[in-house]
């Protein structure tokens, strides 16, 4: 297990709780609505190459909730400061769902700072006639079970018995979710109309079984960021990062690799 | 105390064996459950019943909204309300309420509230609900606002009825240049505000403030609720340097009575344990979305459990919490004086239909409400 360092950065008058772990490249990981409470297996998978930097959102876990967070793009601003503040440079962003939308966001505003850019299963635009999983109305065994392909992890998921204050935090996580991304229902409208901005070469990866956000927004994605790339994986679901590390790990740093030659 | 008749009109012809295929009587049950042929029927027979309360001495009668929902059929309360502004000649006429946080636009309901405040020549109450969480998923509201855009578009109503118009309103979720509300409210400075409420510290206090003085109802809440806010607002008026009115204080509960206690037991028990376990049921998810509720009151209530959500409900259950007053006569004044003794307040809503109820039933209840409970109850918490 690498060692990994929590801290607290204080930036823009939010303090956010940060963890990082291993040397390399900065890669910024922005985690989906579910948060990152944890050190999990992909994110030390990938701080064997990284230097992996694992924030959790403001409003989300042990981060405060500024009174200037309204929308993804408030968080998208919040990540370059973010960025300035730590000095990082040629940054490998990677975010998932509905840290995906904040990626997206924030590489539509500013792209100098990075140098590739993963979205998997990413929130923020909407496809017509593409409905996504209403994850607000679902129960928790039908969220677990729709979440992913595989049912054995839904079955850990629904199993595991979470303590008090892991509950509680996850209700404040539920409740950002809702106040960023209830309506319009985890999308931006403007924001599909300045995706060509990004220039940064780009990885799009998702889950051909992902109920929440169907692949076929990876597609409309591709189409919408010049020169993206759109990765499948197979019998996986909206966590491909859960479902499928390996996979995910492998399909991150080949990715990095090739764009870096 | 003073008596409201209050209707949801639901729409009480929905096929019971709907749980079958759907979990729930709301958001998400197809309106191809709603026959419009009986909706007419019911409809004007709800508006009949309304009306008879009006005759038979009720203080007020009650409209409410919800959204799609086969639970109360009055998405626009003010088409009803304007349907009875007329028909109803000297009772009041309590919407209670508008769901002011759904609104794009809250200067809608300062504009109809006004109007039926002139046809009616001031005997519109002017309610203001947030709606339940049902609400949000129907109406794509986003509930982590609510409680803002709550506050943000009563003050905006409550200024455009008490001050010179034009004039700039400039909120973080509703910004206007001119507001100018056009008929200005007939009552002054405005028609009375009631607030309605499951019960939240938050509400109460607000509701409560001596800027305020609105009146609190506690709605479809067990009695040991219904006495923990009552007290809540009245420790709240002293605590800001005032004693609460009983006036200020309401509940609204269905009630129903019968020539004996057996006759009221057997004739009510499908109807509102229909009420309930059909019409009132859904998933928490549905009930309570992400920010309705504070994060404390949002534990709270995952602690309590709530009770529109819990398993099947009994009339023998319902009646020993206080959610539902049934009996002979004598047996619901009794109770009504005891409650009203104990926890002091001044407004009673009495929902006379419920569920199912037929009219000939409804018809009755208020019948017998009127004549045989009202007039012991009415010099409590006079003067």
């Amino acid at each position: 297990m690498t060692d990994v360092r929590r801290a607290t950065e204080r930036i823009d008058g939010c303090a956010v709780s940060v963890q990082r772990a291993g040397q390399g490249e900065p890669l910024l990981f922005l985690h989906g609505a579910r948060g990152a409470l944890h050190w999990l297996s992909f994110m030390d998978a990938l701080a064997r190459r990284f230097e992996v930097i694992v924030p959790e959102h403001p409003g989300f876990g042990r981060s405060e909730t500024p009174d200037w967070l309204d929308t993804v793009g408030d968080l998208a601003y919040f990540y370059l400061d973010f960025i300035a503040a730590l000095g990082l440079e040629k940054v490998n962003l990677v975010g998932t769902s509905l840290g995906g939308w904040i990626a997206a966001e924030l590489a539509v505003r500013d792209r100098s700072a990075l140098r590739t850019l993963t979205l998997a299963a990413a929130a923020g635009i909407h496809v017509k006639g593409v409905p996504k999983g209403d994850l607000f109305l679902w129960s928790p065994e039908q969220t677990a079970r729709n979440l992913f392909v595989d049912q054995r992890f839904a079955e850990a998921m629904l199993s595991r018995a979470l303590p008090e204050e892991e509950q509680d935090l996850m209700m404040k996580n539920a409740l950002m979710t809702a106040k960023l991304a209830w309506q319009p229902r985890l999308y931006n409208p403007h924001l599909a109309k300045w995706l060509h901005r990004i220039r940064t070469p780009t990885l799009i990866l998702w889950g051909d079984g992902d109920r929440l956000i169907p692949p076929a927004y990876g597609s409309a994605f591709r189409d919408l960021i010049p020169g993206a790339r759109l990765e499948i994986l197979r019998e996986c679901g909206h966590l491909p990062q859960l479902e499928k590390p390996e996979e995910f790990v492998a399909a991150v740093e080949g990715f990095i690799a090739e764009a870096r030659s | 105390m003073r008596f409201f008749c209050f209707h949801l009109m639901p729409y009480a012809d929905l096929d019971l064996s709907y749980t079958e295929k759907h979990n729930s009587a709301w958001v998400t049950l197809p309106n191809s459950y709603y026959d419009p042929r009986k909706g007419h029927l019911l409809y004007n027979r709800y508006l009949d019943e309304l009306e008879l309360a009006a005759e038979l001495g009720f203080d007020g009668v009650c409209v409410n909204e919800h959204h799609s929902n086969a639970y109360g059929l009055m998405p626009i309360p003010g088409v009803m309300a304007g349907a009875l502004a007329r028909s109803v000649k000297t009772a009041k006429i309590a919407v209670l309420g508008r769901a002011l946080p759904l609104l794009n636009n809250p200067l809608t309901v300062a504009e109809e509230f006004a109007m039926l405040d002139n046809i009616t020549g001031g005997r519109l109450i002017a309610g203001f609900v947030r709606g339940i969480g049902a609400e949000y998923h129907a109406w794509g509201a986003n509930p982590a606002d609510s409680h803002d855009r709550f506050h943000e578009a009563h003050d905006l109503i409550v200024r455009g009825w008490t001050e010179t118009g034009p004039f700039p309103f400039e909120g973080k979720h509703y910004h206007f240049n001119y507001v100018n509300v056009w008929p200005r409210p007939y009552q002054q400075p405005h028609p009375p505000i009631w607030i309605p409420s499951q019960g939240s510290r938050e509400t109460i206090e607000w509701a409560a403030a001596p800027e305020h003085k609105y009146t609190y109802l506690q709605t479809f809440s067990p009695a040991t609720a219904l006495a923990r806010y009552m007290a809540m607002y009245r420790e709240e008026a002293e605590r800001r340097g005032y004693t609460a009115s009983p006036m200020q204080l309401g509940w609204a509960v269905p009630t129903y009575v019968a020539e004996t206690d057996a006759i009221a037991h057997r004739e009510a028990k499908p109807h509102i344990e229909n009420f309930f376990n059909k019409f009132a049921r859904m998933p928490p998810e549905m009930l309570l979305p992400p920010g309705y509720l504070s994060l404390q009151s949002m534990k709270g209530v995952m602690k309590a459990k709530g009770t529109l959500t819990g398993g099947q409900q009994t009339i023998d259950d319902l009646m020993a919490k206080g959610m539902f007053i049934c009996g002979s006569a004598e047996t619901v004044r009794q109770r009504f004086e005891e409650f009203q003794k104990q926890i002091g307040f001044g407004y009673l809503l009495t929902c006379m239909q419920f569920g199912t109820l037929p009219h000939d039933l409804t018809r009755k209840n208020l019948e017998l409400f009127a004549g045989k409970v009202m007039p012991a109850l009415r010099p409590l918490a006079e003067g």
